[in-house]
């Protein structure tokens, strides 16, 4: 009887360890030891720690790791700041038919793929695009506007991008918030911005953090949204891996630049969850 | 004396609907003042409208003789304990009794003390540092008044904050909830639609049905003297037959039911003449039951059957006794004398009562 | 009678199984370039010879990374550049020799065979042989930015702001011949080459103002040029043949200091299964007639003998006009790029990319 309960236990989680294994921990630990590799001749390679060196001794690599992940905490603030209220609105002042639309109309933009979403931006804000030729006959420009490649558009497209994973969280989490309690905050002297402070905020910090979690971590593995907004001014760490392994044969060098992602991110989301005092199960639970 | 609050013509008006219709009453300080009714006859709408939730379509609100129609939630000196509690549960014990201070703005040590003070006077010392989740349901009771009453309000709302207790402790909250009441001596506006609870605590008690008031008194009133057929079969339990007035001879009628029973009951002043549709009240504690006819001789209602169903009930142990010429159960007292302590199922019994006891109000057909 | 359907039943899948690995052993799986395996070729080889073929379409370094990353196992036959070929398989080996027997030399033009031959050669062994041809160069809309001639007007203030091109090798390549250097003669040379693109690497940091986006594929530098917000970019001969099509006024101009000439090529990937497909793919598409329908699709020319007969006279127009005599004359064939210099040029890329 035990032995068949064990031997069940082992069948249900079969599946997931081989997920976890091939897909996951095997993947990583090659890309590990490929990262540890140095090239010293045709077809020769030693073990030594210069990919990790490279990425300390050239100030570009650098600075593109931190321009990407102060981009991505700004895109992630930015879109905290527009899905809170979007998310407060639906969770709590719609009910019924109209709560399910607008949650229906978040979605809406995930029917197509990132790439298609991405051109949309491009056909709005490009030099000949709809919103450079409605300031031209509204007047309010008197020449074509080019205002794509820069950081602006890389931001918008990256909030867009990334609104329904903020959304989806804070709108779980803020639903769970009794009207009762939020009435109760101004029944005893609370104005709108207290209440929102000590009580909305509080109630809702899983899913700001779980959002805000998610979002960062879109955000700093984006590629083709970076790139294809971005244009000459991109700049994006993924960038730099995707063109070591495929670009320049150095899986080595992109190695290396995936561990550190990897690392970035683990101590940004640890940094965030300690500062917020929230844990990990917490959060995702 | 100015009355704590006080109501005038107060409407409320959704769409189509009507929820509160004209409503005025007034609240003498210091008193428990009740609003008694079934789910869905706008008693929470009364409640959320003095909490400054909700706008009255017309009418005015009066506290200490100013209309606050125009004050904003926050800054109304009234209060209100919620259906369930509402406490804040990202804050303890503490942080919840102190949020009102914090908000008025009160030195830090202010806030200690009074808190302190509030959590002695419900009885929890020492539980300020504890999680809202760590406490009893009594406990959260008191917890939750505390946090309002720390703010000296001139008028506490209660909105059902019983509902969600179990009948032990509702029980036993009952007669604390009146005791904190006497103790932090405040105004409390209770609303509910447990007629127990409003009769065990309130010094007055509006029945409302409908959007309507239907009847304001104390307690003994209402169930005395119940002034339409809605309070009669609303507060108390009662007997109700549905007739025609065959009969009538001043404050006394004759009703016939459809059943074929006679009975005789009482108008007390109100208009019924022959011909009228009629119900009639009879509370199970006004019938007496005998084993024999010949005891029941001075009542001017009487009926002999048999025992259908017995409902024991410690003190209140009812039987349900079915007449020998056909028309509804009727359900009975037994005596507390113990002298029908054995009377079984199938049993012959006579009851019987007076007409005086049978209020008959003008009847829906 | 139970036990004989089951018997029959099994050998009937076991038939199945065989027929299905006997015909996966002629599936030609292919990795080439868009345009060089059109449908209209696919279906007259599949009918003739029973082969299916699967194409699969990527770029020069998709596929070098492609197949490193199974050892040269995926694919049958690719199709990289000519300059792609000698470095990797010394570094990975990724290809296996071509085995010349099993070609039919006779259909392909003998000096450019004969020039692929020797520049995919390791050791003793020939990698490859040439298959479609072309140059890159600029394109222009002659009516807007008709002073660009050379890799180096595109950092002209004329055209500030409405210049493109890719951040890629090619552009260092142009533009250090623009610069009067010669890249290809440094080649084997790590620090002259160093030193060369230092100096494109400065220049490109100069130009970086006035260049309106680095165009990252075909289809979104056609785009840019058709609205008109660039008015010159570097690109492929194809991409302005095809523009003037539509635009009289876009044509690709050969360069002053040349065209960069790219052959593409056929090589056997390592772990390629079905050789003889490939090989019967190869002589197929060689003929005249199919090599001009290729021509067709692509634009670019073949290194096909003959095909030229058959290919659109419209075409063979732009591209004279494209290419008077003496550009021909100067056109620099990329020759193999050794091992290790892609790291050289990725720092150049990279530190462009990331200058104000």
């Amino acid at each position: 009887m035990r032995r068949d309960a064990k031997f069940g236990l082992a069948l249900l989680l079969t599946p997931l360890l081989l997920w976890l294994s091939l897909l996951i921990f095997i993947p990583h630990i090659d890309l590990f030891l490929v990262s540890l590799r140095e090239r010293v001749g045709v077809g020769k390679y030693d073990i030594s720690l210069a990919n990790y060196l490279t990425f300390i001794n050239e100030p570009l690599y650098m600075w593109t790791f931190l321009r990407t992940a102060v981009m991505s905490v700004v895109a992630t603030v930015i879109t905290l700041l527009i899905a809170f209220p979007v998310s407060y609105y639906i969770a709590k002042m719609v009910k019924g038919r109209t709560q399910s639309a607008l949650f229906l109309l978040c979605l809406v933009p995930f029917w197509v793929s990132e790439l298609v979403r991405t051109f949309g931006w491009m056909i709005l804000l490009r030099e000949t695009g709809i919103i450079s030729n409605l300031l031209q006959s509204v007047g309010l420009a008197s020449g074509p506007v080019e205002m794509l490649y820069n950081d602006a558009a890389i931001m918008v497209g990256l909030v867009y991008t990334s609104m329904l994973f903020m959304v989806v969280p804070l709108v779980t989490t803020l639903e769970s918030l009794a009207d009762e309690v939020v009435e109760a905050g101004y029944d005893l002297g609370g104005n709108g911005l207290s209440v929102l402070r000590e009580i909305i905020i509080p109630h809702a910090m899983p899913g700001i953090v779980s959002g805000c979690i998610v979002v960062f971590m879109l955000c700093l593995g984006n590629y083709l949204t970076p790139t294809m907004l971005g244009g000459k001014e991109s700049l994006w760490f993924t960038e730099l891996i995707y063109s070591q392994f495929i670009v320049r044969f150095n899986w080595e060098l992109g190695a290396a630049f995936g561990f550190l992602l990897l690392i970035l991110s683990s101590v940004i989301v640890w940094g965030m969850l300690r500062l917020t005092g929230q844990s990990l199960e917490k959060t995702m639970g | 004396m100015t009355p704590d609050l006080h109501c005038t013509d107060l409407t409320k008006r959704f769409d189509d609907t009507t929820a509160v219709d004209n409503v005025s009453f007034s609240v003498p300080p210091g008193s428990f003042f009740s609003i008694l009714g079934p789910s869905g006859c706008g008693k929470t709408t009364i409640m959320r409208m003095i909490a400054g939730f909700l706008e009255p379509t017309s009418g005015d609100i009066q506290i200490k003789g100013k209309s606050v129609l125009n004050v904003p939630p926050n800054k109304r000196p009234v209060n209100m304990v919620f259906q369930h509690l509402a406490l804040f549960p990202m804050m303890n014990i503490e942080a919840n009794i102190g949020y009102g201070l914090r908000r008025a703005g009160l030195p830090k040590e202010e806030i200690t003390r009074k808190v302190g003070e509030a959590l002695e006077r419900i009885g929890l010392p020492g539980i300020g540092h504890r999680k809202v989740d760590e406490l009893s349901g009594g406990q959260k009771q008191r917890v939750a008044i505390a946090r309002c009453m720390v703010l000296e309000p001139d008028v506490l709302l209660l909105d059902e904050p019983l509902g969600a207790l179990d009948l032990k402790l509702r029980e036993r909250m009952k007669v604390e909830l009146k005791s904190l009441q006497a103790a932090f001596d405040t105004t409390f506006v209770y609303i509910t639609h447990d007629q127990s609870e409003a009769l065990v605590m309130s010094d007055n008690i509006a029945v409302m049905n409908e959007g309507r008031f239907e009847q304001m008194g104390s307690a003994r009133d209402l169930y005395y003297r119940p002034d339409t057929a809605f309070v009669a079969g609303f507060v108390g339990d009662s007997n109700r037959w549905n007739g025609r007035v065959t009969k009538q001879n001043g404050d006394h009628v004759e009703v016939q039911t459809s059943s074929g029973l006679t009975l005789r009951g009482a108008t007390h002043q109100r208009a019924l003449s022959i011909g009228d549709q009629a119900d009639a009240f009879v509370r199970p504690e006004a019938i007496r039951i005998a084993h024999n006819a010949t005891e029941l001789a001075s009542f001017d209602n009487r009926i002999s059957g048999h025992v259908t169903s017995l409902l024991f009930n410690g003190a209140a142990s009812r039987v349900l006794v079915q007449g020998a010429e056909g028309g509804e159960e009727v359900e009975v007292n037994l005596p507390q004398s113990g002298e029908f302590a054995s009377l079984t199922k199938g049993a012959e019994v006579h009851i019987g009562w007076s007409s005086d006891q049978a209020n008959c109000f003008a009847g829906g057909v | 009678m139970k036990k004989q359907s089951l018997m029959l039943s099994s050998a009937v899948a076991f038939a199945v199984i065989a027929g299905a690995t006997a015909a996966s052993a002629d599936t030609l799986r292919l990795l080439t370039w868009g345009g060089y395996a059109p449908e209209d070729v696919v279906a007259k080889f599949e009918d003739m010879t029973g082969h299916t073929v699967e194409v699969t379409k990527s770029n020069n370094e998709e596929m070098i990374a492609k197949l490193r990353a199974t050892g040269g196992g995926g694919f049958d036959l690719a199709q990289p550049s000519q300059d792609r070929i000698a470095g990797p398989q010394a570094e990975f080996g990724i290809y296996k020799p071509m085995d010349m027997s099993k070609i039919d030399t006779s259909l392909f033009i003998p000096s450019m065979l004969e020039a692929t031959k020797g520049n995919t050669m390791v050791g003793d062994a020939v990698y490859g042989v040439p298959h479609v041809w072309g140059t890159s160069g600029l394109v222009v809309d002659t009516a807007m930015a008709g002073m660009v001639k050379d890799y180096t007007d595109l950092c002209s203030p004329d055209v500030a702001g409405k210049v493109s091109y890719r951040l890629k090798r090619p552009t260092l390549i142009g533009f250090a011949f623009s610069m009067g250097l010669d890249p290809f003669a440094a080649y084997g040379d790590e620090a002259a080459y160093t030193d060369i693109m230092g100096q494109v690497e400065a220049k490109l940091i100069e130009c970086k103002p006035g260049v309106k986006t680095y165009w990252g594929g075909g289809d979104e530098l056609m785009g840019l040029l058709r609205s008109g917000e660039v008015v010159a970019s570097m690109a492929w001969d194809t991409g302005g043949w095809k523009l003037n099509a539509d635009k009289p006024d876009i044509t690709f101009v050969a360069p002053a200091a040349g065209a960069l000439g790219w052959v593409d090529t056929f090589v056997l990937p390592a772990k390629g299964k079905a050789d003889d497909a490939a090989y019967a793919w190869i002589n197929f598409v060689m003929q005249p007639e199919v090599a001009a329908m290729i021509t067709a699709a692509a634009g670019n020319f073949t290194a096909s003998q003959g095909a030229d007969e058959f290919a659109s006279a419209d075409l063979k127009a732009r591209y004279q006009a494209s290419f008077p005599a003496e550009a021909i004359d100067n056109i620099k064939w990329y020759p193999p790029v050794p091992a290790g210099l892609e790291a050289i040029e990725g720092g150049v890329l990279d530190r462009v990319k990331a200058a104000k």
